[in-house]
């Protein structure tokens, strides 16, 4: 793969994307006061949880609202990239303009999974940013910079594994066509990833962990934030994360082998 | 010697099709126990196209046309059969492959909705690794080929559909491909923009010496661009050769309507041994065959007093209709 072509088209994606986002401004203003509203409801809602007892599934408040941060951030990038672009394979499939981008001498899976950028989820990653900044100073947590490797690398791994998930069920629309419901279901587990993973029950800790990774999502890169974390954890992360993306990889192409274009 | 550039062998398609009974049980059957069938949508088709020619794909809707079109370019994964395209195995798609061909389809479109032309230009010249300044050059000459310039520069939802068109053409061609799959690329065109499309694209074959494969259901982009038609009925080839051929083959007579100055002229003609079909008059409507069609106006035009004379052939599109609904042509 030549990295600087592959850069050079993403600057073009970037721009091409984000000029025609910006055709219509209305939209973009509705999307940003949604961004704001969405994560003051958020807060709001984890607060009522708190009011009666301190602690919930042995976290704080103050620590519960790092996760927030986390999963802040993590659905900026998904209404940024994620959202605009992989719900996009339904479309390019029912209609079969796939076939634009099978035929152009670039990897078919980075076209497909960067071409569209949604500029309004920038606002979501910068307020999840501050957010983790505020719980640093609140929870007084030492910026060392192996605090800062490990929260990076937890954070890609986490990354790393939502866009898997999204695109593993977007590339089985080769077979279905229509899989929108399975990303309306995924949406509504990855709400789930707002709370600590210990506030669940047993079966639902497992059932988070194994099926639908909530828990290396965003309870992880928290117990990094807060020095709780053990080195296993951050190495299954970093191991579930690559079998993620290297299995969804597959996957794709296992699957456009199968890909019949729409008809005339 | 003109190489071939396309060598097709004993190639088939199948579907997996499923099929739904009318009504709710129908739909609720369909829903839980869907029945599918495999259907052969190519059979066993061979092929051989050498570099620089244009050729049609004619048929009716559903014989298989774009199937083939799309197995050429490497979309769809053939059944059973063997292609070569420019050297490669198309479905395959290495780079060095796919920098070669385009396609381009009448009905769909590739170029970026809210934004002017020039954006999506760019964004595909990046794509296939051309700097800015080829890019530029490149568009400057496609553009002034296809007779655009203000265009470029208004988003693709403000285009007419002509417009729109020609924007496609251009973003597919900036890399400059040796060959060019057009899967009815004038569909829904007026005839202007038709006419023009066509003229460019015979241009674009004599200066490149591009080799053109094109399916269309107007026959005028047929008869003015192909010298030579593979004609696909239900997935079968059911001719494969040259379109005059195919045209002298299904309309061997034609009819001409002869006025002469005088009725007498019109009784000496009637009984001189030319097929008459109708006489009214000073008017004379006979037939004659292709292949004595030269030498027989010609006798005609020496021996008789005319004074004007109407050819009449049979439209193109209702002999080609023939050819769409039969099975096979033996030239």
């Amino acid at each position: 793969m030549n990295l600087r072509k592959y850069l050079k088209v993403y600057k073009k994606f970037f721009h091409t994307s984000l000029a025609s986002e910006l055709e219509y401004k209305t939209n973009i203003l509705v999307d940003l006061i949604t961004a704001i509203l969405s994560l003051i409801g958020s807060i709001f809602l984890l607060s009522i949880f708190f009011q009666n007892n301190g602690y919930i599934g042995g976290w704080k408040f103050e620590q519960a609202l790092i996760i927030q941060g986390i999963y802040t951030i993590l659905n900026g990038i998904t209404n940024t990239w994620f959202n605009p672009n992989l719900t996009e394979i339904v479309k390019h499939i029912r209609e079969g303009t796939l076939d634009f981008v099978l035929l152009k001498p670039i990897d078919s899976q980075f076209f497909i999974s960067l071409k569209k950028i949604n500029p309004s989820g920038f606002l979501e990653i910068m307020l999840g940013f501050f957010l983790l900044l505020f719980c640093i100073k609140i929870n007084q947590i030492n910026l060392s910079l192996s605090f800062l490797t490990l929260s990076l690398i937890t954070i890609s791994c986490s990354i790393c594994i939502l866009y898997s998930l999204w695109f593993f069920i977007s590339t089985t629309t080769i077979w279905f066509v229509k899989t929108w419901n399975a990303i309306e279901v995924l949406r509504s587990f990855l709400y789930i990833g707002r709370f600590p993973l210990n506030s669940f029950s047993f079966s639902l800790r497992v059932f988070f962990s194994v099926f639908i990774p909530i828990a290396f999502i965003t309870t992880i890169p928290s117990e990094v934030f807060l020095g709780l974390s053990q080195l296993w954890k951050i190495l299954l992360e970093v191991i579930v994360a690559s079998v993620f993306l290297i299995t969804s990889r597959k996957f794709w192409l296992y699957a456009l082998k199968f890909y019949s274009s729409a008809s005339s | 010697m003109v190489q071939n550039i396309i060598e097709v062998r004993n190639l088939s398609k199948s579907f997996d099709i499923s099929s739904k009974e009318p009504g709710l049980k129908g739909t609720i059957k369909h829903f839980f126990r869907r029945q599918t069938k495999s259907l052969k949508v190519i059979k066993n088709i061979s092929f051989k196209i050498k570099e620089g020619e244009i050729i049609g794909f004619l048929g009716a809707n559903g014989a298989g046309k774009t199937t083939i079109l799309k197995m050429l370019c490497g979309l769809i994964y053939p059944s059973e059969g063997s292609i070569l395209v420019s050297g490669s195995l198309p479905f395959k798609r290495k780079k060095s492959f796919l920098k070669n061909i385009t396609l381009i389809m009448g009905q769909k479109q590739q170029l970026i909705w809210d934004l002017p032309p020039i954006e999506s230009f760019f964004l595909n010249a990046s794509i296939y690794d051309l700097d800015k300044f080829e890019a530029k050059k490149r568009i400057k000459k496609l553009s002034e080929m296809l007779e655009i310039d203000e265009e470029l520069f208004i988003p693709v939802r403000k285009l007419s559909l002509g417009q729109r068109m020609k924007s496609e053409l251009l973003a597919a061609l900036i890399h400059e491909p040796n060959i060019l799959f057009l899967d009815e690329p004038t569909l829904g065109l007026d005839i202007n923009a038709q006419r023009n499309l066509r003229k460019f694209l015979q241009k674009y074959n004599r200066e490149t010496n591009a080799t053109i494969c094109l399916t269309s259901h107007y026959m005028k982009d047929i008869t003015s661009l192909c010298k030579r038609v593979i004609c696909v009925h239900e997935g079968s080839i059911s001719y494969d050769g040259k379109l005059d051929l195919l045209l002298k083959k299904l309309s061997p007579v034609k009819e001409i309507l002869i006025v002469c100055r005088s009725e007498e002229d019109a009784i000496k003609l009637g009984n001189s041994g030319f097929t008459v079909k109708n006489k009214i008059k000073n008017e004379v409507t006979i037939k004659i065959e292709n292949n004595y069609f030269t030498s027989s106006l010609k006798t005609i035009l020496n021996n008789f007093d005319i004074e004007d004379l109407f050819i009449n052939e049979p439209p193109i599109d209702e002999v080609i209709g023939k050819v769409l609904i039969k099975k096979d042509y033996d030239i």
